[in-house]
């Protein structure tokens, strides 16, 4: 089997993720500043999510992998998700 | 296989590691997460004394250090040997500062003598005493983390310097930057979680 060249991540382009992902702090820390009740926390982890996806598909280059870690990966991503959702199950309905 | 450069196997082994962590933390987020429903006001109280200057400065670090990071592994794919040393080093420094500021801010906990199992926290309410004992252990835990990426990072500046690492075969760099952008990863939920909740 030939050995597949694996993607290169350009210099400018992991620049631009970074000036993204700075962005997104200095907004997530100005939205804090601002009370919306019981928005604060899903805005603050929305923005949270889209800098990890960020993180995950550029830095850690999934967005260029092959089937098997990214089935594999988004399998972790649901089991935490039936994680969390069940556990909030039990807590909220006690 | 005799082959030692099948970079798809050595990295979905890498991955494999890294779930079991993204479960480790997810664990510790969910309790984070039914204790803050139980005790919202409490978080809320707690979270308003932990500086969100330093937090930010220090999410700002791990931003740029994961940056660098991903950046020398194109610089020595590029064959370009002395920037992507100097790249790494730098990552290097930014974890150590990341840490010199994690001291400067326990410390300062410590000095207002809210630290586990300390008299304020033990007789103050309970929330406020998960909220802290949590933010201990989260931020503990990822401290170690840091230390262990700092020293892959090291390995790495090592096993470049002795040619070990290049152009050609780059996996362990690749595999030490996989688990050093984890670090961050956990790091941008851990920022809002408990520094930010308002």
């Amino acid at each position: 089997m030939s050995q597949e060249p694996q993607h290169l991540m350009s210099y400018t382009k992991l620049a631009s993720v970074l000036f993204a992902l700075l962005i997104l702090t200095g907004v997530t820390v100005g939205v804090s500043y601002i009370d919306m009740g019981i928005y604060n926390v899903p805005v603050a982890l929305g923005i949270a999510c889209f800098k990890v996806s960020l993180v995950l598909l550029f830095f850690m280059h999934l967005k260029y992998e092959g089937r098997a870690i990214i089935v594999s990966f988004l399998s972790t991503v649901c089991f935490l998700a039936i994680m969390i959702s069940f556990t909030f199950w039990d807590v909220a309905f006690r | 296989m005799k082959s030692s450069n099948d970079f798809t196997g050595i990295r979905i082994g890498m991955w494999l590691f890294l779930y079991s962590e993204i479960i480790l933390f997810g664990g510790l987020f969910v309790l984070y997460a039914v204790y803050f429903h139980r005790y919202p006001d409490e978080f809320v109280e707690g979270g308003k004394q932990l500086n969100r200057i330093i937090g930010a400065i220090n999410t700002i670090i791990l931003l740029i250090s994961s940056f660098t990071v991903a950046a020398s592994i194109t610089a020595i794919r590029l064959q370009n040997k002395k920037l992507s040393l100097g790249l790494l080093t730098f990552s290097i420094f930014c974890g150590l500062v990341f840490l010199i500021n994690k001291y400067f801010e326990w410390g300062a906990k410590f000095h207002h003598d809210i630290y586990p199992n300390s008299d304020t926290l033990v007789s103050g309410p309970p929330g406020q005493n998960i909220f802290f004992g949590l933010y201990y252990v989260i931020t503990g835990l990822h401290g170690l983390h840091v230390i262990i990426g700092m020293t892959l990072l090291m390995v790495s500046v090592v096993l470049i310097l002795r040619n070990k690492v290049h152009a050609g075969r780059f996996a362990v760099l690749e595999n030490c930057g996989l688990y050093w952008h984890l670090v961050d990863l956990i790091w941008i939920f851990v920022f809002p979680l408990f520094y930010l909740v308002l």
